[in-house]
């Protein structure tokens, strides 16, 4: 195994792009160190990409809108007070990632590229709009973040390719987001069920809103018949079943030691609704 | 000085200084297992089955070998042979012979010269399996055409004609059962299950052992037992007992299943392959999982007769449990006994299975067998006390068993104090809690005979009159502070004056494990022997000072003193003085007790729980959790409370979410601890504790122990609780969410 500590991306990317074997991008490691140890993998080419300047910054830029670099731990996030403000339910996703001690490693973009459908902190950056820039042997790219994970551990990064920072919007007036997770014990865990909800209002009414549903499927969902069934309302009764129906619709879990194909869908329409709740209220300032 | 009766004015006892281990513990100075090393080591690693049950065809090491780094590898080859009964099961145990049995069954072994060359060259080992059908469930695994694990391992108490799995078969009871049941007015029998479940001690197996080629040894091992430890690889390596000298660690937790070996064997195997070069041995937690032992699963019917008023009929049970791949490990005959022991039965019956499965050989878990008992037999004891509508501590306090009460399993009770733990229960404050919506309570008592054993023990009187404690039992749940408030009480000295060691098998006689809630009660027992013993030298050694007879000395206030007028007006004399000056009026004064103790003192807990449960998701969350036990005589108040919330975390644990799961391959799904879901911190509330003290005439200080009892009671509490919040009874363990979510969704 070939350990690397490249000083700029472009660097890091020729590193994988000449690899002939296995490669692992390391940033925070709690994924990659782990399957190490418990050998489910021994990468030819290890690359740490935590030493490139700026990695470790968050920055709002001009416009309102925040650059993260990839390797921003998730205890940096959740002391950044600014950022917190704008977008509690991403810092919350993310806070609820392991134990202290993985918080002040665990990286938002580690958690995208892990490929788990399972991920808490993407169904919050899939709600929240965000994008990622790939730099890659053919240049450099955005993309959005529900167009990275392709399937369990798989993603639709190139030979060559990695995240070089993640972008989140500016955070609109009377908007929210919130993230919830189902899990049987109250930390530690992995979840059973996640839902990510961002929504923005006018007087009440509910005019942008985007949800995402973890560990029902493949890969998070970006679930548009979601969306639909609560814009235009100010989250009544009605427009919180059908919310909760198009989240068990758009399911396609499987039965694992985890939970079972029945209970996660039940489950992903009872988080749905309280999800939405929770995000409604942030965005009415409670 | 014989006591003819117990004391209960005390100067030490019931008092809660801080353990004399404590500061090594808090700043990591403390040795366990994997912090020994020694020069020139050597590191292991195991090689294991990845199937249920298969035959091994062939291994092949020759690449392996060829590694740098490698110095020695062992397999079956390596082992004598002709090994019978246990030893043979533990000697199969540490290393498959022709066939595997189960997921994580060891097949070779390698020691290199770091730990990554050990686990690179594992990888290099060629082992060729044929498949062979398994079976890992226990009811599955009696069925007449299961897959056979062991031809021929029938005992002679199974019946004929019942499948080979079924190794062994129980059958007592007292009493007309047919009409004890027709006497009863209402009549209920239902089948529960419960699931394996692993001790989760935090600190995994780690061994070093050093074994010459002229079979001398030693090991250095985190163990319950080092005397057990001694044997048992002593028999599986045909070794001298007696050459081997193991020295314990510190041990971050064992529960049960730290009183065998699992791979321990394999390092002194490797080493005396090695030319003696040690070998340290260190399991993964996914290792721990699949290869050491967890409970036996069960699958139990129980019935029960009772009358109107709540009295209690008549009993049955039938027990099928099993404990892995060898036979003897599933403590069914104990489940039995403790089945019904809180109940005064004019008729009972039992009936048990001991049955064999391509599973990991199970190991002592905390009160073994009792926790399944008391779940289906505390689960029906409630549906029936609803079906009555009868309060379910008055029915228990109707039929609780008592002094005299002629126990389930035969005995006559002596001193207890079940009724006196329903008592206290009745009366603490959470029962007052008015619940709310979606809340339940619930309440069930649990049982465990306790264990006296093998012990032997010494101490000795240092120059400066200190005094220090040899113990042959390792300290797991405080066991150090309460030996030296024993010996400070016994002699009257302070408990800081005592230094108590736990030391190697060289130092002392046999000693059985710190297992059977033992250590307190036997260890205890033992030190005050001791202490006296000494206490007759010290009053001897005034006695010859003052020119007086021993008899007319007395000790207390860790001085010896003229018994009386008569005896003559002396000074007391001091144990400082009696120690500063033992070289010149006889020589070093010592104390020694060495015996097989029996007669342990029973402790009963009863505990009540209130939970909420979420109607839409089935998760339960636990709100008060209070445990009631007898501890005959709290020693160090602290360490008895933190026994009784231990045992209530660990059974709130199996509960809820703990459980074995295996796929259709017979492999263990989720060998670690994310997916074995072993509660965290945040999960439980403060656990709330009530001491009750109904002395043990067994014991010197009334002494019972305390350690397992407290881990019955959580898991049909639990499943009252959430009957009592839901209105739907779940008979099979663990009642994790997605189970007690369908079972709400019947309803609509």
């Amino acid at each position: 195994m070939n350990y690397h500590t490249p000083s700029n991306f472009l660097d890091a990317s020729e590193i994988a792009a000449n690899s002939v074997g296995q490669i692992r991008f390391l940033a925070g490691g709690t994924d990659v160190l782990v399957q190490m140890r418990s050998d489910i993998l021994t990468p030819d080419d290890l690359i740490d990409i935590k030493h490139i300047q700026g990695v470790k910054d968050i920055t709002q830029n001009n416009d309102g809108s925040w650059t993260l670099g990839i390797g921003v731990s998730g205890a940096e996030m959740s002391e950044h007070a600014e950022f917190k403000k704008a977008w509690p339910g991403l810092v919350e996703a993310t806070d609820l990632i392991g134990s202290t001690q993985i918080q002040g490693r665990a990286t938002i973009v580690g958690n995208l590229c892990n490929g788990s459908p399972a991920a808490d902190s993407v169904p919050a950056q899939i709600a929240a709009g965000a994008t990622v820039s790939v730099i890659g042997p053919s240049g450099e790219r955005t993309e959005k973040v529900e167009n990275i994970p392709t399937g369990p551990s798989k993603t639709s990064l190139k030979k060559g390719e990695l995240i070089s920072a993640v972008h989140i919007p500016a955070r609109e007036k009377n908007a929210g987001d919130a993230y919830l997770r189902f899990i049987p014990r109250t930390e530690m865990d992995i979840a059973v069920v996640g839902c990510a909800v961002s929504l923005r209002l006018d007087n009440g009414i509910i005019t942008d809103a985007r949800v995402a549903l973890g560990a029902v499927a493949p890969t998070v969902l970006l679930v548009d018949e979601c969306a639909q069934a609560i814009i235009g309302t100010k989250l009544d009764k009605a427009a919180l079943k059908k919310l909760a129906q198009a989240a068990e619709k758009a399911c396609n879990p499987i039965d694992d030691k985890r939970g079972t194909i029945e209970f996660r869908t039940d489950i992903a329409g009872v988080l749905a609704v309280r999800t939405a709740k929770k995000a409604y209220d942030r965005a009415q300032g409670k | 000085m014989a006591k003819d009766e117990l004391i209960n004015k005390f100067k030490y006892i019931g008092t809660r200084p801080n353990r004399p281990d404590g500061l090594d513990k808090v700043t990591g100075r403390a040795k366990y297992g994997a912090d020994f090393n020694a020069p020139n080591m050597l590191h292991a690693a195991v090689l294991r089955s990845p199937h249920a049950h298969a035959r091994i065809v062939k291994i092949d090491t020759s690449k392996a070998e060829a590694l740098s780094g490698v110095k020695a590898f062992v397999t079956r080859a390596d082992f004598p042979t002709g090994l019978k009964g246990e030893d043979f099961y533990l000697q199969e145990n540490t290393i498959a012979g022709d066939r595997a049995l189960y997921d994580g069954h060891a097949v070779a072994a390698i020691a290199a010269t770091s730990a990554l060359a050990a686990k690179d060259a594992i990888k290099l080992i060629e082992v060729e399996y044929e498949i062979l059908p398994h079976v890992t469930d226990v009811d599955e695994a009696m069925q007449s055409d299961a897959p056979v694990i062991r031809e021929g391992a029938q005992d002679h108490s199974v019946p004929e004609g019942l499948p080979p799995n079924i190794v062994s078969y129980m059958d007592f009871g007292h009493g007309d059962l047919e009409a004890g049941f027709s006497e009863a007015d209402l009549v209920m029998e239902n089948t529960y299950k419960t699931e394996a479940a692993h001790q989760g001690y935090i600190e995994p197996h780690a061994c070093v052992g050093q074994l010459g080629q002229d079979g001398k040894g030693d090991m250095w091992i985190c163990t319950q037992g080092q005397w057990f430890i001694r044997k048992m690889c002593a028999a599986v390596l045909g070794l001298e007992a007696s050459q081997l000298r193991v020295t314990p660690s510190e041990i971050g937790g064992g529960f049960g299943g730290k009183t065998t070996i699992f791979s321990e064997a394999l390092s002194l195997a490797l080493s005396r392959k090695a030319g003696g070069q040690p070998v340290k041995l260190v399991m993964t937690r996914s290792e721990v999982l699949r290869a050491t032992g967890p409970t036996a699963s069960a699958s139990m019917d129980v019935k029960i007769g009772m009358k109107k008023n709540g009295q209690m009929t008549a009993a049955s049970a039938v027990f099928r449990m099993q404990g892995g791949a060898f036979p003897g490990m599933a403590p069914t005959g104990m489940a039995l006994e403790c089945a019904f022991a809180n109940y005064h039965l004019p008729a009972v019956h039992h009936i048990g299975y001991d049955v064999l499965s391509n599973r990991p050989k199970s190991a002592a878990y905390r009160a073994p067998g009792s926790p399944m008992a008391a779940f289906a037999v505390e689960s029906l004891v409630d549906e029936m006390c609803r079906e009555l509508n009868l309060d379910p501590i008055d029915v228990r306090l109707l039929n609780g068993s008592k002094e005299g009460t002629k126990s389930s399993f035969g005995p006559t009770f002596r001193k207890i104090g079940l009724i006196e733990t329903l008592e206290a229960a009745k009366s603490h404050p959470n029962l007052n809690v008015e619940l709310g919506p979606n809340q339940g309570r619930g309440i069930a008592s649990g049982f465990w005979m306790n264990h006296g054993g093998e012990t032997s023990i010494s101490m000795a009187l240092g120059e400066d009159g200190t005094v220090t404690l040899s113990i042959g039992t390792p300290d797991i749940g405080g066991s150090r502070a309460s030996m030296a408030l024993m010996v400070a009480e016994t002699l009257g000295i302070p408990y800081e004056d005592v230094r108590v060691n736990v030391v190697e098998t060289g130092s002392l006689g046999v000693n059985e494990p710190t297992h059977g809630s033992r250590a307190t009660f036997a260890i205890g027992k033992a030190a005050v022997e001791a202490c006296n013993e000494a206490i007759k030298e010290m009053c001897q050694r005034a006695a010859n000072k003052w020119g007086i007879d021993q008899e007319a000395v007395d000790w207390f206030d860790g001085a010896a003193h003229p018994a009386g007028p008569n005896a003559g007006d002396f000074p007391p004399m001091t144990i400082k003085e009696i120690g500063r000056r033992m070289g010149r009026t006889g020589g070093p004064i010592s104390g020694h007790h060495a015996t097989t103790f029996g007669g342990a003192g029973e402790s009963f807990g009863t505990h009540v729980v209130d939970l909420e449960v979420d109607p839409e998701t089935g998760r339960a969350t636990i709100l008060r959790y209070l445990v009631v036990q007898d501890a005959g005589r709290a020693i160090h108040p602290s360490y008895v409370e933190g026994q009784f919330q231990g045992g209530a975390a660990q059974g709130i644990g199996w509960a809820l979410n703990e459980e074995y799961i295996y796929g259709q391959d017979g492999r263990l799904q989720n060998a670690g601890f994310l997916d074995y879901r072993v509660p965290v911190a945040s999960d439980l509330p403060m656990i709330d504790t009530v001491i009750v003290e109904v002395p043990s005439d067994s014991h010197p200080f009334g002494v019972r122990g305390v350690g397992e009892t407290g881990i019955a009671p959580p898991l049909p509490a639990i499943a009252n609780a959430i009957a009592d919040a839901t209105g739907k009874r779940l008979r099979h363990l663990p009642i994790s969410p997605p189970k007690v979510l369908k079972a709400i969704k019947e309803d609509s």
